[in-house]
């Protein structure tokens, strides 16, 4: 919103700086975002008065005119077919910036020298007339700024007003919060009565047919009018607050909305048929043209303006192109009403389009100030326009506001705020913003908040008024009571920062991802049709089709940012993601929410230094990091199985591991297939693994358990065992694992060997089996009887071999 | 007896003075103390001395077993440090052989950073669902459908009456529904809005805080925020509260604080005002206790939410929002 001081001076003494005053309005709520200087562009422009014109040798439409600009005279050459000497006009010198955004300077045109560009109204924005200079008093000395000269300097906040306050949707509301801060008086314009013998009530008739919708309509007969172009001040004012001059009658509907915060409409009253306004619903109407020319679509909720027969303006928010004003029109009609906020934004919203009018119908017009506005706008068209007010108005108030009455306890606000404000200074601060007060008993305020005050319902927006007007940089800063019981630590939040901590030393780099993806994600993935990360939440409105759902998975946006890190010659790459996932799900309004933890590696394996050549990362490397993750955790009994031919279309069949404690799924390692990595733009290996969170967090165990340091030695043996290559060496540790012996304290592999001399297809893996007793040492005899016992039972259950 | 023990020890000491290795000197120690040996020997013979000198022969054989022992291995120990340890000099400047070492996202660093000083202050910490019912995301925080307030947040919608969540505002909710005062939480997460542009992303971060107790005022709102700010930025960081909108808490401010870049005098990050918005809060408005069943005489609270980005802009001097959610590892490595 707009707001031009030089207008506000009319309804409030400005005592202060616009900075000073910026401020003050800022910290009571009216943030002053920007402060302007409407006639910018008219920095070096000057009064020119022309002295000589002669034809330019060149061209034929030019003139070169010698202007007079005060300090020297220049040669300024010229199209205007009115330029003459002995007149005087605008002179852009060198260095102005118009407002096209075209900057003036000294140039040569066609051979003759330009030392400045005299204007017409249009390329000042001071008018639209282009068809020559624009003329200027001969009263004004040449060199004397132009915006001097024309009494024209302004300053203009925009205010970012918060959608709680309507009320300062117009001058006279914002001049009304700088009078209660700077305690100084208001200043409403008086309107002189309508004067004339003929009644409103012999020529019109107003009729609501849904009140609900239309709590109240006023209308106000001008007739004799004559239309054309406003003054000069009524321009530049609608100009300063950024609204486009149209006719002296729309400007000044215009221009009163802008002063009163309530939008009005004109009507050529001689295109109403019958003369009268029906306020109701479509009957059989389904389409109706606005003003704009643009055929708009009626639904059954949509308000309208009618006269005897027809539609004539979409209530509150557009007037249509069959009762518009028009250059013949004498007779108008002015509207003054009051829609329901919910009505006029339902509408609004559905036709896509948002007015000045609908804006302020939308938050809430003063009820009260209906009346006002439209009898100002009649004076100033019967001023203006040369009209006559037709004696009276009508003003059909089916649905009149209740009035609000608030019991405010100061006790109660004091402790609320923080403050020790005493009930008459509360008062006080009330009363300076048109609330009256009543105070019936010891610490009780009765408030009545002002009609244009729509905000205020409830004692706390009574407070916040207090609030801000005592300062809300003077409430005292104190610290609340900490109860002994503070809240528990979140589990699953520390879990989800180990997990953080312990990638990032393993040589990760976090990163986050949109949680949005395109829909081709599913098949980038080559994810099978039945696949549950299909099952995608789509938006309504999303900003692209790259961004079009919500994703299921974590893979496309690393696999993407790897690809782009690539292509930033980036080639070696960590990455994790923890984040969470959705999924649609039927019977549940909300998606499911599953939080996944997923890493990719590419590249190097290490970086390449002086002591170690960097070799490319393998599948060992991310399960190693995986497996470290979750020791880390304090996991230990999982297990690490091929996954299932079916189990991921997007990792290599025969080079993936699931991943499991015990039934439980806790995730996949694996590399990436070729073709996905096509479908990526990827041209190197890329290793991964996916973890589902709550699935791992749910197996953690919540404290480790101490075990007692073994107070006797261990004893090592080994076996080599030669078994077929389909033979995985997880499950042979497994099964030594679960022998109960109760002596196997450790089993790992420490070796593994396929070629000469052991037989194509087979390989050989070397274990060592670490055995040790909690209550003594261990005879030779028993370990090797118990070692032998253990090769056999994997010799028979492995078909496999010792080595020859 | 053969040689008296005297003797054994000196041509001992003799023979292990001439030894070159680590073998010549076991060699020396199976002569002397093995099972055959000389030591050993002298000592399995001891009975063959007359009675009365055998007690001292003993004690004094004894000695020479453990005093040989001794002189066997630290010859071996010195060998053995000779061997393993190069005299020469190393470039120490090259570098080490590294720890991996990745890094935690600056989103994740400056959310840890606000969770710990909420921590401090006795705050818990909330989550909630990313994809959110009309009623949390809006109703329950006093925005009823065909409100203006519903233009403030430019909404993803994934139906009718499912939205992202616009803010973390609706955690608050959740929270009070499933616990009653006093509450003291912070809720941090992902956030969604309809808005791309040079200063906006389609997903952001909030840390939202909500206390709730009785006689809970406006003035200890400020002594909150004022305490987080002066641990986040420094204490000699000034605040300024304006009264502002918030549907869902009355009254209502915006915080600014002075500018961090500037110190208050002005620049380009601050609009040349010496002032930078940082947060929205504001006593917990009494339609919001109604919606879950709090008693609004006896109960009251605030609530405050903050951008992570613009926290993290601000303290790492990041000028594009858009680098957080580019993943660039050259942005990455800086944190």
């Amino acid at each position: 919103m707009k707001v031009s001081l030089d207008w506000l001076q009319q309804y409030v003494d400005l005592d202060a700086s616009a900075s000073d005053l910026a401020d003050a309005l800022t910290m009571a709520g009216l943030e002053v975002e920007a402060i302007m200087d409407p006639y910018q562009h008219l920095n070096s422009v000057v009064v020119g008065r022309i002295v000589r014109t002669a034809p330019h040798p060149n061209a034929d439409k030019l003139f070169c005119c010698e202007v007079d600009i005060g300090s020297k005279t220049v040669q300024v050459v010229c199209g205007a077919p009115n330029a003459e000497a002995g007149m005087n006009a605008p002179c852009a010198l060198p260095g102005a910036v118009l407002v096209s955004g075209m900057r003036v300077e000294k140039s040569e045109i066609r051979g003759q020298l330009s030392e400045g560009m005299l204007c017409s109204q249009a390329e000042l924005a001071l008018g639209d007339d282009a068809s020559g200079l624009m003329q200027i008093s001969a009263e004004h000395a040449p060199g004397v700024p132009l915006a001097r000269a024309l009494g024209l300097s302004d300053t203009v906040f925009e205010i970012g007003l918060t959608p709680n306050r309507p009320d300062c949707l117009s001058h006279i509301g914002v001049a009304r919060e700088i009078s209660a801060l700077r305690a100084k008086p208001m200043k409403i314009p008086d309107i002189p009565p309508a004067a004339g013998p003929e009644k409103i009530a012999g020529h019109t008739s107003v009729t609501i047919e849904d009140p609900d919708r239309c709590p109240r309509y006023a209308a106000e007969l001008v007739f004799d009018i004559s239309v054309g172009p406003s003054p000069a001040w009524l321009q530049q004012r609608l100009r300063a607050v950024g609204l486009k001059p149209i006719n002296n009658i729309v400007d000044i509907t215009n221009y009163v909305m802008m002063e009163t915060g309530q939008p009005l409409h004109a009507f050529d009253f001689d295109r109403l048929e019958q003369h009268r306004i029906v306020v109701r619903t479509p009957g059989t109407e389904s389409t109706f043209t606005t003003l704009d020319g643009k055929s708009r679509e009626l639904d059954a909720q949509t308000l309208l303006i009618c006269d005897g027969k027809k539609p004539v303006a979409i209530a509150g928010v557009m007037g249509g192109q069959n009762s518009e004003i028009m250059e013949t029109t004498t007779r108008v009609l002015i509207e003054s009403a009051c829609f329901d906020p919910v009505s006029i934004r339902k509408t609004a919203k559905r036709l896509g389009i948002s007015t000045d009018a609908s804006f302020r119908f939308e938050r809430g017009v003063d009820p009260e100030g209906t009346v006002y506005a439209m009898n100002r706008a009649a004076a100033l068209m019967a001023e203006l326009t040369g009209g006559t007010r037709i004696n009276g108005v009508i003003d059909e108030h089916p649905r009149p506001a209740p009035q609000k009455t608030i019991s405010v306890s100061c006790q109660r606000a004091n402790r609320h705020l923080g403050t020790r404000l005493g009930r008459d200074d509360m008062a006080a601060y009330l009363e300076s913003v048109a609330f009256s007060v009543a105070m019936p008993e010891a610490d009780q305020l009765e408030v009545t908040p002002p009609s244009f005050r729509v905000d205020v319902d409830r004692p706390e927006d009574v407070m916040e008024e207090i609030a801000r007007l005592w300062g809300y940089n003077r409430i005292p800063t104190t610290f609340p009571r900490l109860t002994a019981q503070a809240e528990p630590p979140a589990q699953m939040v520390e879990r989800k920062e180990q997990i953080r901590d312990l990638m990032a030393g393993f040589g990760f780099y976090e990163t986050i991802n949109y949680a949005f993806t395109a829909a081709r994600a599913a098949d980038r993935l080559e994810l099978a049709p039945g696949d549950p990360r299909r099952n995608a939440e789509n938006l309504l409105n999303p900003l692209s089709e790259e961004q079009a759902l919500m994703r299921t998975t974590l893979m496309p946006g690393l696999l993407e940012t790897a690809r782009k890190n690539i292509s930033r010659q980036e080639k070696d790459l960590k990455l994790f993601e923890l984040g969470k996932t959705f999924y649609k799900t039927k019977h549940h309004e909300l998606p499911h929410e599953v939080e996944m933890l997923a890493a990719v590696w590419t590249g190097a394996n290490k970086p390449a230094a002086w002591h170690t050549a960097a070799e490319p990362c393998d599948f060992y490397d991310i399960k190693g990091s995986f497996e470290s993750l979750l020791f880390g955790l304090g996991l230990e009994k999982f297990t690490c199985s091929q996954m299932p031919e079916t189990g991921c279309s997007y990792t290599r069949p025969g080079r993936t591991a699931q991943v499991r404690l015990g039934d439980t799924y806790l995730g996949l390692i694996g590399e990436i297939e070729a073709s996905v990595l096509k479908q990526f733009g990827i041209r190197q290996p890329v290793f991964v693994f996916e973890a589902h969170l709550e699935a791992l967090l749910s197996c953690l165990p919540e404290t480790p358990e101490f075990t007692p340091i073994p107070k006797f030695p261990a004893m090592a043996r080994d076996i080599t065992l030669i078994v077929e290559n389909r033979i995985e060496a997880g499950e042979i540790l497994n099964s030594v694992r679960s022998m109960e012996t109760g002596l196997i304290e450790d089993v790992y592999l420490f070796d593994v060997y396929s070629g000469e001399p052991i037989p194509a297809g087979r390989k050989s893996l070397s274990i060592r089996v670490v055995y040790r007793s909690h209550t003594h040492t261990l005879e030779d005899t028993q370990v090797n009887e118990l070692h032998r016992q253990i090769t056999d039972s994997l010799l028979a259950a492995f078909d496999a071999e010792l080595p020859a | 007896m053969s040689k008296p023990i005297e003797q054994i020890r000196e041509e001992a000491l003799a023979e292990l003075s001439q030894a070159g290795d680590a073998d010549a000197i076991r060699a020396l120690s199976v002569k002397y103390l093995g099972r055959k040996g000389e030591v050993t020997g002298f000592l399995r013979n001891i009975s063959e001395l007359p009675k009365d000198q055998r007690p001292a022969a003993g004690k004094r054989a004894n000695e020479v077993k453990k005093e040989l022992d001794s002189a066997f291995n630290e010859a071996l120990e010195r060998l053995a440090g000779q061997t393993g340890q190069d005299s020469e000099a190393i470039d120490v400047s090259l570098p080490g052989r590294p720890a991996p070492l990745g890094t935690l996202h600056p989103i994740t660093r400056i959310t840890r950073l606000i969770s710990r000083v909420f921590a401090r202050m006795g705050f818990g910490i909330a989550e909630g669902p990313e994809v959110e019912s009309d009623y949390y995301n809006f109703e329950a925080l006093n925005i009823p459908k065909n409100h203006p307030a519903r233009d403030m947040q430019d909404t993803f919608y994934v139906s009718d009456n499912v939205v992202l969540r616009t803010h973390t505002s609706p955690i608050q909710v959740r929270y009070m529904e499933a616990h009653d005062p006093p509450i003291r939480i912070i809720a941090p997460g992902k956030v969604y809005r309809c808005d791309s542009d040079l200063t906006h992303t389609p997903m952001f971060h909030q840390v939202e805080g909500l206390l709730v107790d009785e006689n809970v005022s406006f003035g200890d709102l400020k002594g909150i925020l004022t305490a987080f700010v002066h641990q986040v930025f420094d204490t000699q960081t000034s605040l300024r509260f304006r009264p502002s909108f918030f549907p869902f808490t009355e009254p209502s401010a915006e915080v600014d604080i002075q500018c961090v870049i500037c110190r208050g005098s002005g620049c380009r990050v601050c609009s040349h005002t010496g002032w930078l918005e940082v947060l929205g809060c504001g006593m917990v408005h009494p339609a919001v206790f109604e919606n879950v069943g709090y008693d609004t005489n006896r109960y009251s609270g605030f609530a405050f939410g903050m951008g992570v980005e613009r926290i993290a802009m601000l303290k790492y001097g990041i000028n594009d929002i858009r680098m957080f959610f580019e993943n660039d590892i050259r942005f990455l490595r800086q944190f």
